[in-house]
């Protein structure tokens, strides 16, 4: 059992950094990027070869995240998702990480979908999807910081607590 | 009323505000 621990442990971290890293790199990078793009008209390269590609990393990694923090937290699974004592800490963590796999798939992946054209919507639907894939981003972006506080403070308890 | 959330530096702060009151609560649930 140390074995699966340790893998997915390793998992965990390599999935995480790509969900989160993905995560910063729309907030940080590529939301800034389409602005200047839409100016000299080259938005459309992107929304059509980096964004989709970008978008299935970010979501798929999403869910390689949560399922090997839910495999490395094993039999302490019920004890960190009900904040039980000796376990607050790193329940914190898994549940901004629910919140955030919660809002990747329920609400940014619907109206990504529709802003970036891949189901049917008007005009006015792709803009209000727009708006909604922009908040949801933001709010995750905001929610990483807890989340990878906590994540990291569950191992240095003594230290931060 | 302007959402914080459309300026990168004000969801930066709101982020970090975040870390704190959660931090805070998790200080008093644990009793330390």
């Amino acid at each position: 059992m140390d074995a699966v621990a340790a893998l997915s442990r390793w998992f965990h971290f390599m999935a995480g950094i790509m969900w989160v890293g993905l995560l910063y790199y729309f907030n940080f990078v590529q939301m800034a990027a389409l602005k200047t793009a839409a100016a000299d008209g080259s938005a459309a390269a992107i929304n059509r070869h980096v964004a989709p590609r970008a978008l299935a990393w970010f979501r798929w990694a999403s869910v390689a995240t949560w399922l090997t923090g839910a495999a490395l937290l094993g039999s302490n699974f019920a004890a960190a998702f009900t904040l039980q004592r000796g376990h607050v800490v790193i329940g914190i963590g898994a549940w901004l990480g629910t919140v955030m796999l919660i809002n990747v798939w329920a609400l940014l992946w619907p109206a990504q979908k529709r802003a970036l054209g891949l189901v049917e919507a008007t005009e006015v639907q792709k803009s209000a999807a727009r708006r909604r894939a922009f908040i949801v981003s933001r709010l995750n972006l905001a929610l990483s910081f807890p989340l990878l506080f906590f994540m990291a403070a569950a191992g240095h308890t003594a230290t931060f607590f | 009323m302007n959402n914080p959330l459309d300026s990168l530096p004000a969801t930066v702060i709101l982020g970090l505000a975040l870390t704190l009151a959660l931090y805070l609560v998790a200080r008093y649930a644990i009793g330390t």
